[in-house]
């Protein structure tokens, strides 16, 4: 680890993604992202890497296909808009088992919306927006510190299992500053060898990496195999933080920047004497249900705050399977909470 | 302690620099520090504003809703933010763009005519420079020294003959605060 | 002079960079024919050990699995971006994409454009059937005036579905474009030609000089509704009257010249 430096959430993510050894970036300008794809044109360049500019998000995600098969570790970043362009490839880089880290910096929407922070894309982003039976690991970090660390996590992951993986941030993360320590470079060179990457069929018999079996039971075998890696990943890949849940009275439950800002609102209720607590899951999947379950079972009231109309109230409903209330508090179109409205609507949701 | 700031003005006015300067010298310190701009549209032209936490414990929140010290350039970012001034907070208003007074009676106010004193020292746009100077010096969020540290951090290359003046300009605004505390 | 005459009995044997699976194409069909093709430049290149092969969405969406190669199968109309992130991550391999019409000039058109006009260090062959072959015979985008197909049942018309889209001549405005050429196979004396265009192909990437692309006019008998001979006919008749034959870019020969490559 090297000594702390002022970062733009950009920048820090982009960094990362070179410490981890990622030497192969494609992207498409649009806000708020677009610094990162400039700091991977500069960085790219430094470091004997390969940055093209696409023509659009849809060459983009098929760029990182090719580059993921022949076994290159790949990022891109994008902002909502042209995460939506990205599904297609995203759902056959899944069926292909091929690695790649995607940066989703959520702005407010549908359509053209804003951009402005939002968390507006759980559903697409989690529950999988392409079609067919996958899901994409997906890691939403809170300060630029955890960012760096989870960019390079996501690399890991995704060569471990073989899966496209989703940071989620948003406009917030993207634009602020924070004292970030990355730490140090990975050698591209000593990260192991990809026994299943196309790499030109010398001494061995041909490979294919394809989404692809028209025999359906075939196919299965193969949807099957998926569906046995998600379930390894639901078991060994889950992430979170506890705030002030010891002594809780009530808990709330946000993740990224949100997450964030509720620890002042933590903070602020506890001055008023109320035992608020967080639950900040890190890992959105796999989410932490049984965590979160055995939590709700120490309050009555399970309040989810989010930059959305309610999208992670979903999976806190299904954890908590109503052992307490779930009140919900949201921001939407790129509005950005503050801790002292979220306090006035917990206040409300205790009548006081 | 925690210093909640927001500053902000016109684009162009050196608003975010401002920001960024007091965080990176608050990291320098050994604080724990966020800087969050408000960004898109409004930042050609329009306010421009910051937020920045300097903190001795981990930032929690890098959002405020009631500040503890403002740092204001114009009239519209007064209008604005001096109504979410924490009670005893610190509004440092630039009196060379605002000819009007806060309007607050529960606040500590420091009037800097930060452009006539940049004027003076023939460059214009250290006003921002002015302004920091007497941020510092009425909230002591961050040291000179680090301050000093974080502009050389940031004025390399082309913009390193601008740091002495820039240095003054801070000086002059730490002046000026000091005579109106006291 | 008994072992040499048998040695030279072997006039024709199986490309190695073709694998032991059958074709599953149409009687008729010209795939088989531009596959074969490919197959033996693979091997007279040597490159059957270091070349990956991008196979689109269509008729042609198994090729990956009749050749002898490295393959992938990329989403439809994204073969040349995916052939792109290949290429730019892997410069040391030899990259191919083998295309439909649908694919290339209608789904993936910018995809398309894009990569030429970058002069992508990489091979393309592109089969213009006039006609969505997999789906059961609908309108491609290279469809002629005219002609019928199952979603222009009254036959094409330029003022309700537009003009046939002429590839090789987009490809002529592209400066990264190293060689452009529309040949056919349908006749025995057509295919060393169409060996010799996309042997050109092959150089353009080889000898770093940009993209390569090669345009193969093709029958496609079951959803023309023709025997293959009628086929045939049918493509000399209409095909090459509205595709003209002959080479559109070529920055290769010049480049074989001065590198002294034959």
């Amino acid at each position: 680890m090297g000594e702390k430096i002022m970062v733009k959430g950009t920048e820090a993510i982009g960094e990362a993604a070179i410490r981890a050894g990622c030497r192969v970036y494609f992207g498409y300008p649009i806000t708020p992202q677009s610094e990162l794809t400039e700091y991977m044109s500069r960085r790219m360049e430094e470091v004997g890497g390969v940055f093209l500019q696409a023509e659009s998000e849809v060459a983009t995600v098929n760029m990182m296909y090719g580059a993921s098969s022949v076994g290159a570790r790949v990022m891109t970043s994008t902002s909502s808009p042209g995460f939506s362009l990205m599904q297609e490839g995203i759902s056959y880089m899944a069926n292909a088992q091929l690695p790649g880290v995607f940066v989703d910096v959520v702005r407010g929407g549908p359509g053209l919306g804003d951009i402005q922070p939002s968390q507006g894309d759980y559903f697409q982003i989690v529950k999988g927006g392409g079609h067919g039976d996958y899901r994409l690991p997906v890691y939403s970090p809170s300060s630029l510190q955890e960012a760096v660390e989870l960019t390079i996590h996501a690399f890991d992951v995704a060569d471990k299992y073989r899966t496209p993986v989703v940071i989620f941030a948003d406009g917030m993360m993207g634009q602020m500053m924070e004292p970030v320590e990355f730490p140090d470079p990975i050698d591209p060179g000593s990260l192991p060898e990809k026994d299943w990457a196309l790499t030109g069929a010398k001494g061995r018999n041909a490979r294919y990496v394809t989404s692809f079996d028209i025999d359906p039971y075939k196919l299965e075998k193969m949807n099957k195999n998926l569906q046995e890696k998600y379930k390894k990943i639901t078991e060994e890949e889950q992430k979170w933080e506890e705030f002030m849940t010891d002594d809780m009275e009530v808990l709330f439950v946000a993740h990224g920047t949100v997450g964030r800002i509720v620890k002042s609102t933590v903070k602020m209720a506890r001055d008023k004497g109320i035992k608020a607590g967080l639950f900040r899951p890190i890992s959105l999947f796999p989410f932490p249900y049984q965590r979160l379950s055995e939590l709700a079972d120490k309050v009555d009231i399970v309040m989810t705050v989010e930059m959305s109309a309610g999208q992670m109230l979903e999976d806190v409903k299904l954890a908590v399977l109503g052992k307490a209330r779930t009140p919900f508090y949201g921001r939407l179109a790129g509005v950005i909470p503050t801790p002292g409205e979220i306090l006035e609507a917990l206040m409300k949701e205790l009548g006081r | 302690m925690e210093h909640k700031l927001i500053a902000a003005g016109f684009g162009g006015q050196g608003v975010m620099l401002l920001g960024q300067l007091v965080a990176t010298a608050g990291m320098i310190d050994g604080k724990h520090v966020t800087w969050l701009p408000s960004y898109g549209p409004e930042m050609r032209g329009g306010t421009a504003n910051c937020t920045v936490v300097v903190s001795d414990e981990p930032v929690a929140s890098p959002v405020v809703d009631t500040p503890n010290e403002i740092v204001i350039f114009n009239i519209p970012s007064l209008l604005k933010f001096e109504p979410t001034l924490d009670k005893d907070g610190i509004l440092v208003m630039n009196t060379s763009m605002i000819d009007r007074e806060p309007s607050r009676k529960d606040i500590k106010v420091i009037k800097v005519p930060a452009n006539d004193v940049a004027d003076k020292l023939g460059v214009l746009k250290a006003q921002n420079m002015v302004m920091l100077g007497a941020y510092i010096e009425a909230t002591k969020a961050v040291s000179f020294e680090s301050v000093i540290k974080a502009l050389e951090k940031k004025m390399t290359g082309k913009k390193a003959k601008f740091l002495d003046v820039n240095k003054k300009a801070i000086e002059e605004g730490m002046k000026i605060a000091r005579e109106q505390l006291g | 002079m008994e072992k040499v005459s048998q040695e030279a009995m072997v006039i024709a044997k199986m490309p190695e960079s073709l694998s032991k699976k059958e074709f599953t194409y149409c009687p008729g069909c010209h795939h088989g024919i531009v596959h074969r093709l490919i197959a033996e430049l693979i091997d007279e290149f040597s490159l059957r050990e270091k070349t990956v092969l991008v196979a689109p969405v269509g008729c042609s969406v198994f090729a990956y699995e009749f050749f002898n190669v490295d393959g992938t199968v990329a989403p439809h109309g994204r073969a040349l971006a995916v052939a792109t992130g290949m290429k730019r991550s892997r410069p040391d391999l030899f990259i191919m994409t083998y295309q439909g019409d649908g694919d290339l000039a209608a789904i993936g058109t910018a995809e398309t454009i894009h990569a030429a006009n970058r002069g992508e260090r990489v091979t393309t062959v592109f089969i213009n059937n006039a006609v969505y072959g997999m789906t059961g015979g609908q309108m491609a985008p290279t469809t002629l005036l005219g002609m019928k197909t199952t979603t222009s049942p009254y036959g094409r018309r330029p003022e309700k579905e537009g003009y046939p889209i002429h590839v090789m001549e987009i490809m002529k405005e592209l400066p990264g474009v190293a060689y452009a050429e529309r040949v056919k196979v349908s006749r025995p004396q057509d295919v060393p030609k169409a060996k010799m265009a996309i042997k050109k192909a092959f150089y353009a990437q080889l000898l770093d000089i940009g993209f390569g692309i090669v345009e193969v006019l093709s029958t496609c008998p079951t959803n023309w509704g023709m025997d293959p001979v009628e086929a045939g006919r049918w493509l000399e008749e209409n095909m090459v009257k509205e595709f003209p034959l002959g080479v559109y870019v070529d920055k290769v020969t010049e480049v074989m010249k001065e590198k002294g490559v034959k």
